[in-house]
């Protein structure tokens, strides 16, 4: 009778639905685990790079800008000497310094200067040069909360993509150089 | 309940505390305007707290620029913009209404909406299956008759 395949199904449904709508919310609380809660989407992509001038590491009487770097695809790592995970990283900004990959320009970041050019000397120096960003202002400005971070600039000074946490070399592999070579293009 | 109350008041004065000793000469007016503004912001380094409750490096950086910010006469808005221009949208307790967020706050009334829809319907379905599944019963002139005289039997019976 209609009647009565019409009631199976409307009990059929009650109990498809809850059960396809925790489905649902399982598949994305499973999407939500996966996800690095400190990688939070930056709004400076596809933006200038804010300017700013500071002076260099180590030549305190010079100072750098960004603007020194325009026509050049670049990167700017945030490192301190008190920063750990900025140890784990170093190899990997030595090894591209060392096969002449890209520019990185260091903006050593709420550190005294005697302790930055220690650490450099203990484990190598990938820099082109370092600023030295004493109080923190420029980390500021480029919406750094926890170091290491690294921005790709391209040649027009436009900031393309963001690395939170330290580089590893499959970021290289995967990330970096597919897009120094389209930014180099 | 004590042992949570003693840590809501711990927690309370270790906020409390960390602030009073971060400047020297703190201005009331400057740090009133902050503590309402620093509870809106998020401290990206821990993420859930706010720039007001969190002693992160990081926290005290931004807390020190909106003193600096409030002193020079900046809105509220204009440090709130300030932040979201550096951390994102991220940054904010309470997070703006644009395309990435309309599904957050559409959500809640859809639901509430959705399920009253619901309701409605399942209430009008089982009001009108009950009213097929019990007819109004068909006068029978004899049972009637009966109960008339059963009725008035009991008149009679009162009256007695």
């Amino acid at each position: 009778m209609a009647g009565e395949s019409g009631g199976n199904a409307m009990k059929t449904l009650k109990y498809v639905v809850p059960l396809a709508i925790f489905g649902i919310l399982c598949v994305f609380l499973a999407i939500g685990l996966t996800k690095d809660p400190r990688k939070v989407p930056s709004p400076f992509i596809d933006k200038p790079a804010p300017a700013f001038t500071l002076a260099k590491l180590h030549e305190p009487e010079a100072t750098f800008s960004p603007e020194q770097m325009k026509g050049k695809v670049w990167m700017l790592n945030v490192w301190a000497s008190w920063c750990v995970s900025c140890r784990v990283e170093h190899p990997v900004l030595n090894d591209m310094s060392r096969k002449g990959i890209v520019a990185i320009v260091g903006l050593n970041y709420k550190d005294q200067r005697a302790d930055a050019t220690k650490w450099l000397q203990q484990h190598g120096n990938p820099y082109l040069l370092s600023a030295w960003d004493i109080d923190g202002k420029v980390g500021i400005d480029y919406g750094v909360y926890g170091a290491p971070e690294t921005f790709v600039i391209d040649k027009q000074g436009v900031i393309r993509y963001k690395h939170i946490g330290p580089i590893s070399p499959q970021d290289v592999e995967k990330i970096l150089l597919p897009l120094f070579a389209k930014l180099n293009a | 309940m004590k042992k949570v109350l003693a840590t809501l008041f711990l927690a309370a004065s270790a906020g409390a505390w960390a602030q009073s000793t971060e400047i020297a000469n703190p201005d009331p007016k400057v740090e009133a305007r902050l503590k309402v503004i620093a509870h809106e912001l998020r401290c990206l380094v821990c993420q859930n707290q706010t720039i007001a409750d969190s002693d992160a490096p990081l926290a005290v950086d931004l807390r020190q620029q909106t003193r600096k910010m409030i002193a020079e006469g900046r809105s509220d808005d204009e440090i709130r913009s300030y932040m979201v221009e550096r951390y994102g949208d991220f940054v904010l307790y309470k997070p703006p209404f644009n395309a990435a967020t309309a599904f957050l706050w559409v959500a809640p009334g859809l639901l509430i909406v959705g399920g009253l829809a619901g309701l409605a319907l399942m209430i009008r379905r089982r009001r009108d299956a009950m009213a097929a599944a019990a007819p109004a019963p068909a006068p029978d002139p004899a049972r009637r008759k009966e109960i008339e005289a059963l009725l008035a039997g009991d008149e009679d019976a009162k009256r007695g």
